[in-house]
Order: C-alpha cells, then structure tokens, then sequence
C-alpha cells in the first residue's frame, strides 16, 4: 500500500526545468516570407552548430538558444547579409567548432590529404602487380 | 613471401595504433566547453533596457568607463546561477564591480531571483533574445567576463564560480587595470 501511494505520488512530482519563462525569439520557428531567402537560411541554419545541444545543428534543435541563433540568422539574411558573412561572423565569436560545414585548415588538412595519398598508393602498388602478371 | 609477412605485420601495426588512438579517446573525459573566441576582443556595441525597476540597463559605453568589470551573464531560471550567487557576493566585497546580463528573463523573474540570493549588480541589461550573449561567443549560463576599463574582453570563466575561482578572478580583473 506504502509504496502504491508512493507510485501515487511521483504522479503528482513537478519536474524542475531549467528553462525560461519567455516566448521563443519572432524568427526562431517563423520563417522568412521569401522562399529564397528562406531557403538560404536553411541551408546555413543546417551547417551550424547549437551549442547547447552540441551533436544538433540549430535548424534541428529545439533548445531555445538555437532558436535565438535561427533568428540571428533569418534577420540577417533578411537585412541581405551573405550566408558565409554570417557563418564568418558566428565562427569570430565561438571558433570553427560552431561551423559543421567542412573546411581546409591547418588542422584538417590531413583530412583530405589522406585519402588522396591512400588511393595513390593503392594505385602504385595495383599497376604494379598487374604488370608482373601480364 | 617474406615480404608479404612483412606487409602484414605492418597492418597489424597499423590497426595496433588505431585501437590506441580509440583508447586513448575513449578514456578521455567528455570535453564540450566552447570557449569564446572573442577575448582580447572588443566588446561588441550593444544597449541592452533594464532588467529590473531599481538597476540601470547596460550598454557597451558603461564598460568602457575606464574601470574593469566583471560581466556575469546569468538568469534567473539556472540553477547554477543561483549557486555561484554566494561567490559574485564575495567577489563584491574584495571590490569587483559587476554588471549583469539577465538571458531571457522576466522581469518579475530577476526580482524574484535577486531577492532570494542578493543582488551583486550594480547594473543589469535585460537580453531577451540571447543577442548580446551570442555576440559576445557565450555558450550558456553561468558565465563571467572579465572587461577592461577600455571595454577589451579579457578573460572568460565557464560555468558557475566557486569559491576556489575568486583569486582568480580577482586577479584577472587586477591584470585588466594595467
């Protein structure tokens, strides 16, 4: 019986929320009227990340700080600022980390150069092997 | 064949390090602190309206008075906002002048926060949207900056301050003076 009306009770438990009291931002689930512009948002909305919710791009979460970065976004796109503007000015403030859209840098060059150096080899050794057979 | 074995040996080599590499990664704490690449940085121009009835907004000017600030960027619905408030209160005391920066907040909210964990402010802006906060490369809250006399963002510390954070940021602020 103890433990049913305990059961009872978590029923009644009110979850603490971390989470604020005000409206979401006017551009964080509006979208722009133009689809163009609209488009252009959502396309750099994708390639960016939320910093609360770090494995989502804001255009995917629903954390209200993303919904304040989407609105950053649209009245910016909206003011006719260039997309990669816009991503050159959230990168100046949160580094590369923010950006998911990939880029050649003095870190990740080795990202590209891999591979190519891979298949190069991998070419060398097969023309090699085929010319011992012929 | 000699040669072949050799090849494989290197394969084994190679996989040998990868599963290093994995270890090495997976045994390494979570890390998911974005820093703010603006310090050394101006602070960008902003003017944010009161938060509360008794405390004056904030805009880039006030920062920029000559004296070091500390920026707390905070709100009233975080809980380790209300954890650190015992710290900003003793940061005040040692002289620290702080200004703060309530993230989508109400009003009535902030008052009600102020009221039960005390008010270290000497102003509050009201950012209501997250805007000075993004513009500022601020992760989340609790976070505290520190700000020269000439508005240059000087040092940023994550997450709520504890008691062992103070001389550091005491001494921070100390190296903004000069």
């Amino acid at each position: 019986m103890r433990t049913f009306l305990a059961l009872l009770l978590t029923l009644l438990a009110v979850p603490v929320v971390a989470q604020d009291m005000l409206p979401p931002a006017p551009y964080a689930y509006q979208q722009l009227d133009d689809p163009a512009l609209e488009t252009q948002a959502q396309n750099l909305m994708l390639t960016l990340r939320c910093l609360k919710c770090q494995s989502q791009s804001i255009a995917d979460s629903d954390a209200p700080m993303a919904g304040d970065m989407r609105h950053q976004v649209r009245t910016r796109i909206a003011a006719g600022e260039n997309p990669e503007a816009i991503r050159a000015w959230m990168v100046e403030r949160y580094g590369a980390y923010v950006s998911y859209k990939p880029e050649v840098s003095a870190s990740t060059w080795p990202l590209f150069v891999i591979p190519l150096v891979l298949i190069a080899l991998v070419l060398f050794v097969l023309s090699q092997r085929l010319r011992r057979r012929a | 064949m000699k040669r072949l074995r050799l090849v494989l040996w290197g394969v084994v080599a190679v996989v040998a390090c990868l599963f290093g590499l994995f270890a090495f990664q997976l045994s390494r704490p979570k890390d998911d602190v974005v820093v703010s690449a603006m310090i050394g940085k101006p602070m960008p121009q902003f003017d944010l309206k009161p938060s509360v009835a008794d405390r004056p907004g904030l805009s880039t000017r006030d920062l920029m008075d000559g004296k070091p600030k500390l920026v707390n960027v905070f709100a009233s619905w975080c809980v380790p906002c209300a954890a650190e408030a015992e710290q900003l209160a003793a940061l005040e005391q040692n002289g620290a002048v702080i200004v703060g920066i309530a993230i989508r907040d109400r009003p009535q909210d902030v008052a009600a926060f102020l009221q039960a964990y005390g008010n270290p402010f000497t102003r509050i802006g009201a950012d209501d949207i997250s805007e000075v906060q993004l513009s500022i490369g601020s992760s989340g809250v609790p976070e505290t900056f520190v700000v020269d006399g000439k508005g240059i963002i000087r040092y940023q510390h994550i997450g709520d301050i504890r008691a062992e954070n103070i001389p550091q940021l005491l001494q921070e602020l100390r190296k903004a003076e000069s």
